[in-house]
């Protein structure tokens, strides 16, 4: 028999190892639990990605403060949640994240006073459509953890603020398909419908599902997340109002004030809602001729 | 003073006919460079994680070239036995202590400038301006800094036993000092005493290489540092480069050689 060559043998043995490749590619996928929807970083990181992503976005917020920002040895001081980044000036999120911020107080001793010519001490918050820089850590952060809300909320609302609505209405469609109970991705969707897209038909349905799912988690929750039930309900009465479905506006406006920290205000709207329901119609009142 | 830059002129040599700055730089740029090319969101403006990741992996390539250079350097003249004919020449201990600091020294500035031009052209090119005199700042000061970490490291090469133990204690104590440093008065005074005492003894004691680390002043787009403070800070580094090289000439002073 010929004795085949060693670069023979090696060409049969590549060309055995591609059509079982082949074959197997499809298969191997079935053998794990996992599924198509892995991505490289959940097969190299495992559950331990969260905690990157937790880090990224903790970096977008760094950055959103222009490098400002308490460390873990200041850890009283740090944000305990994300409305200061979507907060507007003047509003008590913005007004409570400032005090949070005065973490730095009076140097202890001349070693810090004197470090403190190196690092940034002023707390200033990105400006003047800057804000994008804090997009590529949110990116990352949902890439590392799909199931962080928060990331989604963020992101697309100063994706919105730029003028960026089809990508922040893209990604929050990628934040619903991941998190499809979350009524806070729903009230951002209505908002970019609402707001940027002005189409109340299509916001009034993402924000009667944002209330359901609300109301459905509400139900087993204990404590229920009542600033996002305000901010669901008072949208969804604004929309209404303008509409002018009046009785569904005050239905809605009895739900804010049981969420709300001033309901003494919403009772007065209510009260104009509820006259203005009892005043016959203009036409009517005129009669005919 | 020739023989110190003579010796030094060795150092640097070696630098360049060894693969690890150019391995270092290498991967510096391609991660920069992949980083920068990947979109977020159809936005060409952002640019600060560029930035960050940039001055990242120049802050860890120049630590690397620092602790991997000096930590090897008296260990192997003294492995390959050069280190007989060297002080068989009319040169003293300290000018070889002196040459080693120097040349290792001189050879992460001169890395520091090409990784440094490296930043300042990438960044440029996607933020279009050009604070040409924060980057010397931070450059200057970084320098400095390794200026610290070499001379350390240098002592550390006559009392550790072989270059890996010596250089892992260096990565160590470097990245602790870097990490920790600023806020050990704050651990100090959660603790009780003595060991408040101790903490913050420890924490006068040790270089404030953390002041060095300018990159949020660079990332953030920031003023420069004062140019006095920058002063100072370059005094308080000379200061402890003078006492870890003065320690290293004590113990190589009275060292045997054919150990």
């Amino acid at each position: 028999m010929k004795k085949l060559g060693p670069y023979l043998i090696l060409l049969v043995l590549l060309a055995a190892c591609f059509s079982l490749a082949t074959l197997l590619q499809e298969r191997a996928a079935g053998w794990s639990k996992r599924g198509q929807s892995d991505n490289i970083l959940k097969v190299l990181l495992g559950d331990g990605r969260r905690l990157f992503a937790n880090h990224f976005f903790v970096q977008a917020d760094v950055s959103f403060h222009g490098g400002y920002y308490p460390s873990l040895f200041d850890q009283a001081n740090r944000p305990k949640d994300t409305s200061h980044l979507t907060a507007k000036e003047g509003e008590p999120a913005a007004e409570e994240h400032e005090k949070q911020m005065n973490f730095l107080g009076p140097p202890r001793d001349w070693i810090e006073r004197f470090g403190r010519h190196f690092i940034i001490t002023a707390h200033t918050h990105l400006e003047g459509n800057k804000e994008r820089e804090i997009l590529p850590w949110l990116k990352l952060s949902a890439e590392l953890d799909p199931q962080k809300v928060e990331t989604y909320t963020v992101a697309a609302y100063w994706l919105r603020n730029m003028g960026k609505v089809k990508e922040a209405e893209r990604f929050l469609r990628e934040g619903f398909l991941n998190n499809p109970d979350s009524y806070e991705i729903l009230l951002e969707l209505g908002r970019l419908y609402y707001e940027n897209n002005h189409d109340p038909a299509r916001a009034r349905k993402i924000w009667d599902l944002a209330l359901r799912r609300w109301s459905e988690q509400a139900a087993a929750n204990k404590d229920p997340d009542l600033l996002t039930l305000d901010q669901i309900a008072g949208n969804l009465a604004r929309l209404e109002e303008a509409e002018g479905n009046f009785a569904r506006t005050i239905q809605l406006l009895e739900l804010c004030k049981k969420a709300s920290p001033h309901p003494e205000a919403l009772q007065k709207q209510i009260d104009e809602l509820n006259r203005k329901l009892a005043a016959p119609p203009p036409a009517a009142a005129s009669g005919p001729r | 003073m020739n023989t110190v830059l003579a010796l030094s002129g060795v150092v640097i040599k070696e630098l360049y006919r060894r693969k690890d700055f150019y391995v270092l730089f290498v991967l510096t740029a391609v991660i920069t460079l992949v980083m920068g090319s990947v979109s977020f969101f159809h936005d060409a403006k952002i640019v600060r994680y560029v930035k960050e990741i940039a001055l990242l992996l120049i802050w860890v390539s120049a630590l690397v070239i620092a602790i991997g250079t000096t930590a090897r350097q008296i260990p192997a003249e003294r492995e390959n036995r050069t280190i007989f004919p060297l002080l068989a020449k009319p040169v003293t201990r300290g000018q070889v202590i002196l040459g080693k600091f120097a040349g290792c020294w001189l050879a992460c500035g001169l890395a520091l400038i090409v990784l440094y031009l490296f930043f300042g052209v990438v960044n440029g090119s996607r933020e279009h301006h050009w604070p040409v005199l924060n980057y010397c700042q931070a450059m200057w000061l970084q320098w400095v800094m390794l200026g610290v970490v070499v001379a350390f490291v240098l002592l550390g090469s006559l009392i550790f036993a072989s270059p890996s133990s010596n250089a892992t204690i260096s990565f160590i104590v470097v990245f602790g000092i870097l990490l920790l440093g600023r806020y050990l008065n704050q651990v100090a005074l959660q603790q009780p005493e003595p060991l408040r005492t101790v903490v913050y003894g420890l924490y006068f004691l040790i270089p404030h290489l953390e002041w060095y680390d300018v990159r949020d002043l660079v990332i953030y787009d920031h003023g420069l540092v004062a140019w006095l403070d920058c002063g100072l800070a370059t005094l308080y580094a000379a200061l402890y480069m003078a006492v870890f090289l003065l320690g290293a000439w004590l113990v190589f002073r009275r060292k045997a050689l054919n150990q």
